[in-house]
């Protein structure tokens, strides 16, 4: 096994404890929230879909490129802007009760 | 190692830490948007951080280009065009264009390496092309059943197990023929089209009630796949940002089916819902069992002249739009000096933290939406539940009945209250396609109708009580 493989399944494995440790206590009303944004966050293929794209020269290779690139942005973007509407809302509904003590 | 290579590391381990800061604050109500904005910083670094890796053809930066410009719009119209009802779907969609895009980029990057892959390269790369080919023929199947432009029933056949088992078994066989004989195209698509096949048949069974916890799974999956194409690449925010969707994914999994009171196997393979033929077929047979039902005058002077009403939403009123009209009726109540609280179950409308998204969307004050642990004990005081568009989460034979599907399934308390109106808007059955007790409890007044209409009459009868 090589030093740099290694260190990637280093990360891979803690990475795995970090993720289940950040959110383990979560109301449910932030469930629906939390996984419209961890959904937004794998959207980061999106590296890895222009590296493919980048050094793209065969018809095969610009066609999956392309497609790849496609689905991986649609992804990212539309992962942040649906879950920014849901959490939207949060911060509306909690507006009344900050409102009337400013006055 | 160069300059250039310390600075692109160094910004992936920030864009590495903004996820994780991120998703902590996801999970707390005060800095959930907050999160979203910092994990979308975290995105932006990461991608500008690899540009100064990329050696491009002229192709490749035309294709680029193009493909962020179509992505970019679709993704941003239909993130913004979606109705809040339909936000599960949407979320479906996502997640599936993202598997899809992992499994390609495995695909490419098995074209690259050849014929005899190190074993390294090669083993992450089936693994993205099968996982990722999963979640994105699972989440549009996940995604045609929430639209409704399948039936939301679990499509069975006999010998289905069977069938999903020789097609993993052939995606082991594939999956082996890459790694130990040769990588060659035939192979790696052939494991593509299965995975995609399976991916299908997998999510078939599944019924629409489960969809959720599903989708939720399949996120969890891509997480994995993504994180399995960094190991491809040699690339480190990769494999972070994917473990680490796959990790909370996983969790978040387990939490969503311990809120419905099901273990995670029974939502998978337990075909929930199954007995729904047969419950739709006895729906014709339930109609002749003696229901009352009200008219909006007599109701309306009950829930006036009440202390204390609780409102159970459920799915039935965001399709009907009805959030608006709700609002209205338990404000016109509180004028009169009665206590109007909402119960939420853990999985009104068809998401954990659905229905409290769809009534934010109303003003429904924050401090009025109640948690189930937290109301249960008030239903016994309270004057009137009103249910509206709900069903299955105030069905008593989650208590009672041992062979129903949704047995085991905490519930509100509904019928523990002195006086109960059930807004519905026929006798149909509900999502998880079982019989309810409650509509013939004698406590029971039956109110028929599209809710948003018969709020309205409720609204103007109360006006006039």
């Amino acid at each position: 096994m090589s030093s740099e493989l290694l260190n990637e399944f280093t990360f891979f494995v803690l990475a795995i404890f970090v993720g289940i440790e950040v959110i383990s206590k979560v109301p449910t009303i932030l469930h629906t929230p939390l996984m419209s944004g961890t959904n937004a966050i794998h959207g980061i293929i999106l590296v890895g879909a222009i590296f493919i794209a980048a050094g793209a020269s065969s018809p095969v290779e610009i066609v999956l490129g392309l497609v790849a690139v496609i689905l991986a942005t649609t992804n990212v973007v539309g992962g942040f802007v649906v879950t920014d509407r849901m959490l939207e809302m949060f911060k509306g509904r909690q507006a009344p009760k900050a409102t009337p003590p400013a006055k | 190692m160069s300059g250039t290579t310390i600075a692109i590391t160094l910004a992936y381990l920030v864009a590495a830490v903004l996820f994780i800061l991120g998703l902590r604050q996801l999970s707390s109500p005060k800095s959930a948007r907050n999160g979203n904005f910092t994990a979308a910083l975290g995105m932006v670094i990461a991608l500008l951080a690899t540009i100064p890796l990329l050696h491009f053809t002229t192709a490749g930066i035309t294709i680029i280009v193009i493909g962020v410009a179509i992505g970019g719009l679709v993704g941003s119209v239909g993130a913004r065009m979606v109705k809040m009802t339909a936000i599960p779907q949407m979320v479906a969609l996502f997640n599936g264009v993202g598997g899809g895009a992992a499994a390609l980029v495995a695909v490419a990057e098995l074209l690259r390496f050849g014929a005899h892959p190190a074993f390294a390269e090669a083993f992450p790369s089936v693994f993205s092309i099968v996982i990722g080919s999963i979640s994105f023929a699972g989440s549009m199947v996940a995604f045609a059943k929430l639209q409704e432009l399948m039936t939301g029933t679990p499509i069975t056949y006999p010998g289905q197990q069977v069938v999903n088992g020789l097609l993993a078994a052939a995606i082991l066989g594939f999956v082996i023929a890459v790694l130990v004989i040769a990588s060659v195209p035939f192979s790696f698509i052939a494991l593509m089209v299965l995975a995609l096949v399976l991916g299908v048949a997998f999510v078939l069974p599944i019924g629409g009630a489960d969809m959720p916890v599903v989708i939720s799974l399949l996120n969890a999956f891509t997480g994995l796949a993504v994180a399995a194409s960094g190991f491809t690449l040699g690339n480190f925010a990769l494999i972070v940002a994917g473990t680490l969707v796959g990790a909370s994914g996983s969790l978040l999994t387990k939490l969503m089916s311990d809120a419905m009171g099901r273990s995670l196997g029974n939502v998978l393979f337990g075909a929930f819902g199954q007995v729904q033929a047969g419950a739709t077929a006895a729906a014709g047979g339930a109609q002749a069992r003696a229901v009352r039902s009200g008219n909006p005058e007599d109701l309306a002077t009950l829930l006036a002249y009440s202390r204390r009403v609780i409102i159970v939403p459920g799915y039935g009123l965001a399709v009907a739009q009805a959030q608006h009209a709700v609002r209205e009726l338990a404000d016109q109540l509180e004028k009169r000096g009665v206590e109007v609280d909402y119960a939420i179950h853990p999985v009104a409308g068809r998401m954990p933290g659905h229905m409290n998204v769809l009534l934010a969307e109303a003003n429904v004050p924050y401090e009025q939406l109640k948690e189930m642990d937290e109301i249960n004990d008030q239903f016994k005081d309270a004057d009137v539940v009103l249910v509206v568009g709900a069903n299955d989460v105030v069905n008593p034979a989650a208590r009672s009945t041992v062979g129903s599907p949704i047995y085991g399934m905490p519930i509100l308390n509904a019928d523990q209250a002195k006086n109960i109106v059930f807004m519905k808007r026929s006798m149909r059955p509900g999502f998880a396609g079982i019989d309810n007790e409650l509509m013939y409890d004698p406590k029971t007044i039956m109110f028929f109708g599209d809710a948003k209409d018969s709020l309205t009459k409720l609204v103007n009868a109360v006006k006039a009580a």
